[in-house]
């Protein structure tokens, strides 16, 4: 098990460094450097801009260039915006990178909440009609656009019956203490269920599926055989060795979570990491597009270490070969 | 396997001995209902793009100034949108659009992906090591952040950049699952037979690792298709996708993120939202019956 861990460990640093050799191409390849937009005065000799370059070390070699950079990303310094001016990446990320963790985790803990307890029922009663009111719920939620969803839940919800507010995280910033906290929920409420959506339908058809073939395997005829009731069947034997796989799809699921978030946020003017990287792109801000889309890959490098450790330990079986 | 699960059929069933693995599944196929349903609503949406013209006089691309936001009316039985264009117009010509992209971007990664899983798993090694590290790579940055960083750097977007750009980001799913088939056919006995008669690469590339591993493909490529239509439809709506005036579902649908619009006119964005809905759903339907049509042991409970 730790000889697994350490491997996987290894194998997930050349991953990163790829990463960021990647990003930085992508952040080559795109149109201007610090300088463009700052050329206000047309009496500035363009050759003071080409000094200035060569003491940024724009004109140095790629490899020179490449290490610098993923130096200072490194080191969190992730330069300055372009459209901005005179802003740090980092500090127009963190402003938005909280409400964006928020509401996935907000939308994660729905999409659990709801999918195990109706995956499992749906094995233990397969065919029942929650079971086809489940499957043909799943088929909706992956069939449906996110944005189309959360589009009717702003129609009826919030125009039509005005239960929920369409938009924002909070009605105004003088809302402290306990009461802005449920101010916060109230805001989360749609966007959340229109980004769970998805990862609800997918967790449901997994439970069940992974709760059926555990309940068919033969430990747990031993299990009954012994005179084990249906309830410690349940949750001493089942659950333990169903639950294991939804690890795994959460390390998988975790991409899907944040592309999610880009375009949900859209709907709802959400102002997390999603309505800024839209934003950027709109812009042309190239060093915030550039830092959140390695961010981004950082971030699910890691979830996926994560459940593949995780996973290690939970199931002694898995080795590395 | 999918010998195996063939045999099993043909033992089985003697009476059944001499249908060829195809007529077996598309038999098993038409047993399908939902698939069935999933065909006739795809046909449906199919002819609508292909006849649009005869289905509506209007233009979808030029507005009429003197007709914006209009609700629906004998003349514009869906109303016009923001720039006074009709919304059913736009909405069947959108059909032509959203279909033709879904269609060939599954079908661009389809040949990436086919291409290089097939690479992959039929010479093993070192090509197989880097391609499937070109993969991982691809596959840690989620699809939609790497298709919207590259439409970042691009200067403007048509349907065919557009369509690239969402195959080279989105095929190494298909890769892995090509792959996959590809390695556990290699060390079958008939592959060995093969070359032993001294069948080149070429030869038991396309005579015996395609055939045997048609079926996973074309269920891939059936649900990637569903995928690329959301795909699109999303991009497009936040502005990211197929620029307007060209009239695209996801386009008709991101009218709706004027307040106004969402409000007062839902006939003009819940049509096209439906229209995704059922054209994937459709699709999907069609993809689970041919996933169970070529491999009965997949039958979900």
């Amino acid at each position: 098990m730790h000889k697994y861990i350490i491997r996987r460990i290894l194998v997930f640093i050349p991953m990163l460094i790829m990463l960021s050799i990647i990003v930085f191409a992508l952040a080559k390849a795109a149109p201007g450097d610090p300088f463009t937009g700052k050329i206000l005065d047309p009496t500035v000799d363009p050759e003071v801009f080409n000094e200035q370059r060569e003491a940024l070390g724009l004109n140095d070699p790629i490899p020179v260039q490449y290490f610098r950079w993923a130096t200072s990303m490194a080191k969190g310094d992730f330069g300055e915006s372009m459209y901005y001016k005179g802003r740090d990446v980092q500090s127009l990320i963190s402003e938005r990178i909280v409400n964006t963790v928020y509401l996935g985790l907000f939308a994660l803990v729905i999409t659990l909440v709801v999918a195990i307890p109706i995956g499992i029922y749906s094995a233990k009663n397969p065919y029942s009609p929650l079971d086809y009111s489940a499957t043909t719920f799943g088929f909706l939620g992956l069939a449906i656009p996110n944005f189309f969803f959360g589009l009717i839940a702003i129609y009826v919800f919030a125009i039509k019956l005005g239960w929920f507010p369409a938009q924002g995280t909070i009605s105004n910033i003088h809302i402290t203490g306990f009461s802005e906290f449920l101010n916060r929920i109230h805001h989360m409420v749609l966007p959340g269920i229109t980004l769970g959506l998805a990862g609800t339908a997918t967790y449901m058809r997994y439970m069940r599926s992974e709760v059926l073939d555990v309940l068919g395997s033969d430990y747990i005829r031993t299990a009954k055989a012994k005179g084990m009731n249906d309830r410690n069947v349940l949750y001493k034997h089942t659950l333990r060795n169903a639950i294991i796989p939804i690890i795994t799809l959460m390390g998988f699921e975790f991409g899907a979570l944040l592309s999610g978030a880009i375009i949900t946020e859209q709907v709802f003017s959400y102002p997390g990491l999603g309505t800024l990287f839209i934003n950027s792109i709109t812009n042309r801000d190239y060093p915030v597009i550039m830092s959140i889309t390695l961010l981004l890959g950082v971030a699910i490098l890691i979830g996926n270490l994560l459940a593949d450790i995780f996973y290690s330990i939970v199931d002694p079986r898995i080795r590395y070969d | 396997m999918k010998a195996n699960s063939t045999e099993d059929i043909q033992v089985s069933s003697t009476q059944k001995y001499n249908q060829s693995p195809f007529t077996l599944a598309r038999k098993r196929f038409l047993k399908n209902k939902l698939a069935l349903a999933g065909i006739v609503v795809l046909v449906i949406f199919i002819l609508a793009a292909l006849f649009a013209p005869l289905l509506t006089e209007h233009d979808p691309t030029k507005g009429d100034l003197m007709l914006i936001e209009k609700p629906p009316s004998a003349d514009h039985i869906l109303g016009t949108d923001g720039s006074g264009r009709d919304n059913f117009a736009r909405l069947i010509y959108g059909a032509r659009i959203s279909l033709t992209v879904g269609f060939s971007a599954m079908l661009f990664t389809l040949i990436i992906g086919v291409v290089t899983g097939a690479v992959a798993g039929y010479y093993g090694g070192k090509v197989d090591n880097m391609i499937m590290r070109a993969a991982d790579l691809v596959l840690a940055l989620p699809f939609l952040v790497l298709a919207l960083t590259i439409i970042a750097i691009l200067e403007k977007v048509t349907v065919g950049i557009f369509v690239t750009v969402i195959a080279i980001t989105a095929w190494p799913t298909l890769t892995r699952i090509v792959r996959g088939t590809f390695l556990s056919l290699r060390e079958q006995e008939f592959i060995l037979g093969a070359r032993a008669i001294g069948a080149n690469d070429l030869r038991i590339i396309f005579k015996h690792f395609i055939p045997n591993a048609i079926g996973p493909i074309i269920v891939n490529a059936t649900l990637l298709m569903a995928t690329m239509i959301i795909v699109e439809s999303g991009l497009s709506f936040i502005g990211m996708g197929i620029p307007q005036p060209t009239p695209t579902w996801g386009n008709m649908i991101s009218e709706a993120q004027n307040i106004r619009i969402l409000r007062d006119h839902p006939e003009a964005w819940i049509p096209p939202g439906l229209a995704i809905l059922l054209t994937v759903l459709a699709i999907n339907f069609i993809g689970d019956g041919l996933r169970d049509a070529f491999d009965p042991k997949s039958n979900r409970r």
